[in-house]
């Protein structure tokens, strides 16, 4: 350990004997790979599976994506470096099931989805699980910036100790008895240090450029893939004011996120952002900044953390978007796994599809997927 | 990795202690059996050794036998000229036989795995007059026993030529080309523990070839290149042993003993080509709720190694060609793993098989996502 970076200590992480079977998603990429290696050095048996998700021949040579072919390569190298066994599993089949369909159907819904999130949820943190579970491993570890933090009543799911690299937004769907199970040994340490770990181990991928986007999705080109999948979400149509009125047309209301100001191809005088997409007519809503004022959003699909009672208020913040900062709310739990979340202040552009996830401090109480919001008083948009 | 139960006969075998030394001591000395002097006489020597003791395993003449680099080149040549209508291969032939062919006509293959011989025949009577059939001798992954005296007859009636791969023969069933009455057969030295790197081709006298490799009077100017003297003298040494199949009793034993066993621990196991003649080193089987992948994974971390279907080398798992051509329902297919036996598996290692197996099975059966994998079976099958 060099004098600049301070010695990491990721057994208090791991907290699991001398000689525990791990097994450490490898995606190919600097995180999982550290991960690995970091496992690898403290006398456990580490065990890499990297998932082959896609068939990457539509997008061969792009960088910064994850879990195909190039990637694959990467994550087989490190294994060999690190002198761990290494396994590809083909999960292409569940992968275009609980992920890529799910993407394709929401957009051609309206909604603006998370892939990464039904990804953890059915396919990491589902399937691969179990399939760690079969294999007699003690635990499954991955290469996510979230902390788990042993708590009173099990584990807890804490946000990374680098804010900006925090991805406990994306991690919001697992459950008590899969925290449980996994470990997320770079949750304490910020993205810098894990390069130089990855540099130290000697990994060839320590200058690989982080991934970006949705791994399935060549060039950010997102729309192709719909496309290609639900060619509905394609048709063209109009774009309307908040009277109904005609002020433009669209390629598609997979183009649109609610929030959206540019690229609307509209002039007027004031700046207008799309506020609602309707599906069935192919209608994109565009208004000003204040129509898309929301301070009551609708949940569903929710995962508790924490003990809940219906009908019982929890004050805390949320998260509607896995870039915009925690806001004030009161979130109440609902029957049929459903919650209403009512904002201290007006939020702008929560798009159903996105998830609101509930935080207390650092802690992840919980989260759902956003169905709808509206104004307070007002009728619903 | 030195402790490994290694049960993967038929993707290559260990090479016996007699023909590695055979081996060093040629590798130790100058191998050009072209060359006029006496160290390229020693070399041709070796070579007409090896070729005698080649054709001696399958009942050929010395003259018959051509030295390649391998099955898939033997299958190469054998197809090599043949044009390209009037192919005719059975739907289970290795990939090296299928793709050397490409616009070959099919042969369906029976439930119990065996070639439908009145099916070649239509096929045959229809437009194949005089046309070049690929028939194995002893599939890969079942172990079983095709009918090529049978289909040698028919394809003869119909003035046609017939190729035997007969890559995974030797050494477990009598191969003889007369008996067989084929004009063209395919032998690999490492499936009979001999080198990589040595293969055959048997040509009937009288049966014309089209060099793939040209610029050197090698191998009676059917094919040029240096001969790997030291791999085709090694090649020479375990066609001498296979041909007296000393293991080919012992070892159906064993097996049937590991396929009694591994049925007692399953209910849902079942053996594919069990109801056709196998050889006696093989089994290729699955039980429903444990995936190949998971199994032969779960093997291989308690030392085990043995083989699921096909993986090309980007991880993508295609599901075994022959089990489908059978009519195995594909989710079964993505079940079966393949145990092959060989010249140095002992009763113990057959045991510690049996149990690892078992445990695995019983942990996955204990999986809540076993029920998930059955219903996406379903769901594509």
């Amino acid at each position: 350990m060099t004098a600049e970076s301070p010695n990491i200590d990721v057994k208090a992480d791991i907290d699991l004997k001398k000689g525990a079977r791990i097994v450490v998603a490898m995606s190919g990429g600097v995180d999982s790979s550290v991960v690995a290696a970091l496992l690898a050095g403290h006398d456990y048996e580490v065990i890499g599976v990297t998932l082959r998700l896609y068939d990457d021949g539509a997008i061969r040579g792009k960088a910064g994506s994850c879990c195909a072919g190039a990637d694959i390569a990467d994550a087989r190298a490190v294994a060999g470096r690190l002198g761990i066994p290494h396994y590809v599993l083909d999960y292409e089949a569940r992968f275009k099931a609980g992920v890529i369909d799910d993407f394709a159907d929401s957009y051609a819904r309206g909604e603006t989805p998370i892939p990464c999130v039904r990804c953890n949820q059915k396919v990491k943190f589902g399937d691969l699980l179990e399939m760690a579970r079969t294999l007699g491993a003690d635990a499954l570890a991955t290469g996510h910036y979230a902390r788990r933090v042993p708590g009173p009543n099990g584990a807890e799911l804490h946000r990374g100790a680098d804010m900006a690299r925090d991805q406990s937004y994306f991690l919001f769907a697992t459950t008590g008895a899969q925290l449980d199970y996994l470990r997320f040994p770079l949750g304490g340490l910020p993205k810098s240090e894990v390069r130089a770990l990855a540099e130290r181990h000697g990994l060839p991928v320590a200058d690989k450029p982080d991934s970006q986007d949705i791994c399935f999705v060549p060039n950010g080109s997102y729309a192709s893939v719909v496309d290609k999948l639900r060619p509905d979400a394609a048709r063209p149509g109009q774009i309307v004011d908040l009277n109904g009125r005609a002020v433009g047309d669209h390629q598609g209301i997979v183009h649109y996120t609610i929030g959206q100001r540019r690229g609307l191809g509209i002039a007027h005088a004031e700046p207008l952002y799309v506020v609602a997409l309707d599906a069935s007519a192919a209608r994109v809503v565009v208004g000003p900044k204040e129509a898309l004022a929301r301070d009551r959003v609708f949940l569903d699909e929710m995962n508790w953390l924490i003990p809940v009672t219906a009908g019982k208020p929890i004050a805390c913040d949320v998260k509607l978007r896995s870039a915009q900062p925690l806001a004030a709310a009161t979130v109440t739990p609902l029957p049929d796994g459903r919650a209403l979340v009512d904002l201290d202040g007006a939020q702008f552009g929560v798009a159903p599809g996105q998830a609101c996830v509930i935080y207390a401090g650092d802690r992840v109480l919980g989260g759902g997927w956003i169905k709808g919001a509206e104004r307070r008083g007002l009728a619903a948009a | 990795m030195a402790s490994h139960i290694y049960l993967d006969y038929n993707a290559t075998q260990p090479i016996m202690p007699a023909v590695r030394d055979a081996m060093i001591e040629l590798m130790s000395q100058p191998t050009n059996a072209s060359s006029i002097h006496q160290p390229g006489q020693a070399a041709r020597h070796a070579v007409e050794q090896a070729r005698r003791s080649v054709a001696g395993l399958i009942g050929a003449r010395p003259d018959e036998i051509l030295f390649t680099s391998g099955a898939t080149e033997a299958n190469a040549t054998a197809l090599n000229g043949a044009s390209a209508g009037r192919i005719v291969v059975s739907a289970i032939e290795h990939p090296s036989v299928l793709e050397a062919a490409p616009r070959a006509r099919i042969a369906p293959v029976r439930p119990d795995g065996r070639i439908d011989l009145s099916a070649l025949d239509r096929e045959l009577a229809e437009d194949g007059e005089g046309a070049l059939v690929s028939v194995m001798l002893v599939n890969n992954e079942t172990g079983v026993i095709e009918p090529v005296a049978e289909a040698a007859r028919i394809v003869h009636r119909h003035g046609g030529r017939l190729h035997c791969d007969a890559t995974q023969a030797p050494g477990r069933i009598i191969v003889d080309v007369d008996a067989l009455n084929v004009d063209l057969l395919t032998l690999s030295a490492h499936k009979m523990g001999g080198p990589q790197g040595a293969g055959a081709l048997y040509a009937r006298t009288g049966v014309e070839l089209t060099p793939l490799l040209r610029g050197g009077g090698q191998e009676g100017r059917r094919r040029a290149g240096t001969e790997n003297v030291a791999a085709i003298a090694g090649f020479g040494v375990a066609a001498g042993l296979a041909a007296a199949m000393p293991d080919a009793a012992r070892l159906t034993a064993l097996r049937d003993r590991m396929e009694a066993r591994l049925a007692e621990n399953a209910p849902g196991f079942v053996v594919h080509g069990q109801r056709a003649e196998r050889v006696g080193n093989t089994s290729c089987f699955g039980a429903r709720g444990l995936s190949a992948e998971t199994a032969l994974i779960g093997l291989d971390l308690n030392g085990i190694a043995v083989s699921s279907g096909a993986a090309c080398s980007s991880g993508s798992v295609e599901p075994s060609r022959t089990l489908l051509a059978m009519g195995v329902p594909e989710g079964a297919v993505r079940e079966a793993i393949r145990v092959s036996l060989g010249w140095a598996t002992e009763p113990a290692d057959i045991d510690h098989l049996v149990e690892t197996w078992s445990m695995v099975y019983r942990r996955a059966l204990a999986a809540p996502s076993s029920r998930a994998q059955t219903d996406i079976r379903e769901f594509s099958a």
